[in-house]
């Protein structure tokens, strides 16, 4: 089981959390003005990164509030979390990952 | 290449040299420089592929690329459930074409990949699992697939092990039923398509790991970049299930991919006991027994996305609750192992098995958490399909387009699985 890190609450076990999926896909103002293949792409599209994959936990059980955070998928590590609003933080060379066999990376 | 045939006259008669004179079943190949079309994925999917390629379509200069071992992905760690009752007409047609496929396998590929129609019976607790069961039940028989609705008792009677009790927190309140469901050796469909493809000139090569797809000019595929060199095809086949995002990403091609950690277990051994499958979706337990004796348990997906090939404990502790009160007799049972796969979900929860935007790649993901009772049907048809560079009519709908136009598959109630 996850530990996670909420902003507001502390460390709290995954059993309080629900995932929401891939972080800082903003929501088209005008959806009526998108066309089919633009609109598919927002709604169906995602990265699926294997890497360091920014995504959105909600502390159901808990404080209720979004926040979102980095975890590297190949290892499920947390590298860091932060407000839902706040920009995608940069790490430093130290949290960054051991290469995978095939090298790939995050887009 | 000539093989040996199996068969029980032939196990008899090596029995008496002590089982010395047995060949091996399929060549460690070396990758060649060029290939008329390459598979990416020796999973059951994949050796599939380029096993009926072999067989239908006269396409022999083939090589199925694996980065690990064969069978060593989703083929080797799922519950090895088949069934085709699925809603729709689209699921109904794949599905069953593979049934019809799985039904004579052992003969086609002679293989013994155990086959077992035992009937796979799925629960309902609620009345809204009622409703949906017997809908599923009347849209699989007007698409001429057996399924049939069980009250309570019916289900006891089938399922001696079930508990029917109604002091328990979810009751059963009646069970739906296919009867040509059941299970089959997951490593053996493995193993059998890669020794019948073997066997007609299609080289398997292990711990071969694509890293890159080189394109021409016009964007068409012209080359794989490998941990073993760069190997030339014209025609790509992708079954890379869980790490198919990974492939795509290096072709620049989106794909409505999330993949997930699907756990399973096993118990220790024990005699024989439970005669048939059992699913229950709502409260999320999945068993039946193999024949060397273990309870084969599946558990449900971790809430994240991950390529861990592991989850979480109380993800399979939610699944023994279950089965506990529905089978109190396996209360006692020790648990042996656990497992994790990389499941490959779509939106809809149907598969996608179609031609990309990129000229000579193909596409096969998108299985989910209920790939393995697929396997034949969907190597057969994408083989059609990279062999005629269009879709077979089975898999006509099951396109990545479908996702911008609109048409969806959604078989979110039938994958069975909660996602």
């Amino acid at each position: 089981m996850l530990l996670i890190d909420c902003p507001y609450c502390g460390k709290r076990p995954e059993l309080e959390f629900s995932y929401g999926g891939q972080a800082h896909l903003a929501r088209p103002h005008r959806p009526s003005e998108l066309d089919d293949q633009a609109w598919g792409e927002f709604l169906y599209m995602r990265t699926n990164t294997k890497g360091v994959y920014a995504e959105r936990w909600r502390h159901a059980r808990g404080c209720g509030r979004f926040f979102n955070a980095l975890r590297d998928t190949t290892t499920d590590h947390f590298l860091a979390f932060y407000k839902t609003g706040e920009a995608r933080p940069t790490l430093d060379a130290a949290a960054a990952l051991p290469a995978t066999p095939a090298a790939e990376r995050a887009p | 290449m000539s093989r040996q045939s199996f068969s029980g006259l032939s196990l008899i008669w090596r029995s008496l040299s002590k089982h010395g004179s047995w060949q091996q079943q399929w060549r460690k190949a070396t990758p060649k420089p060029r290939y008329d079309a390459i598979i990416v994925g020796g999973g059951g999917h994949g050796l599939g592929a380029a096993y009926y390629l072999a067989k239908e379509h006269e396409l022999t200069n083939i090589a199925v690329l694996e980065k690990g071992w064969i069978g060593g992905g989703n083929t080797g760690r799922n519950t090895t459930i088949i069934r085709s009752n699925y809603l729709f007409n689209e699921s109904a047609a794949l599905y069953d074409h593979s049934l019809k496929l799985w039904e004579n396998l052992s003969q086609v590929l002679n293989y013994n990949v155990m086959f077992s129609a035992r009937g796979v019976m799925m629960l309902a607790h609620t009345v809204h699992d009622i409703q949906v069961f017997k809908r599923h039940v009347h849209a699989n028989r007007c698409n001429g697939v057996d399924n049939e609705w069980l009250e309570p008792a019916q289900a006891k009677e089938f399922c001696p092990p079930l508990n029917i009790q109604d002091n328990i927190r979810y009751p059963v309140l009646g069970a739906a039923l296919q009867r040509r469901g059941g299970t089959a050796r997951h490593d053996a469909v493995a193993w059998g398509y890669a020794r019948a493809a073997d066997a007609l000139g299609v080289d398997i090569i292990e711990n071969c790991e694509v890293t890159g797809i080189r394109r021409d000019a016009g964007g068409a595929v012209e080359a794989l970049e490998t941990t073993r060199g760069v190997i030339q095809s014209r025609k790509v086949g992708v079954c890379a299930a869980g790490h198919s995002s990974v492939i795509m990403a290096m072709a620049g091609v989106h794909v409505p991919l999330e993949s997930y950690p699907l756990q399973a277990l096993v118990s220790e051994p024990v005699k024989p006991i439970f005669p048939c499958v059992v699913m229950s979706n709502t409260i999320h337990a999945y068993i039946s027994q193999s024949d060397k004796g273990e309870l084969v348990i599946g558990a449900g997906t971790d809430a994240y996305t991950s390529y861990t090939q592991r989850g979480a404990l109380h993800i399979n502790t939610h699944t023994l609750d279950a089965i506990c009160e529905l089978f109190p007799n396996f209360r006692r049972l020790r648990m042996m192992r656990n497992w994790g796969g990389i499941v490959d979900v779509t939106p809809d929860r149907s598969p996608i098995i179609a031609k990309t935007p990129v000229p000579g790649l193909y596409l096969n993901c998108g299985w989910g958490t209920g790939g393995f009772k697929a396997t034949p049907g969907s190597a057969h048809v994408f083989a059609w399909t990279i062999a005629h560079d269009a879709p077979h009519p089975i898999n006509a709908p099951f396109t990545i387009e479908r996702f911008r136009d609109g048409y969806l598959i959604d078989e979110a109630a039938a994958a069975a699985v909660a996602h």
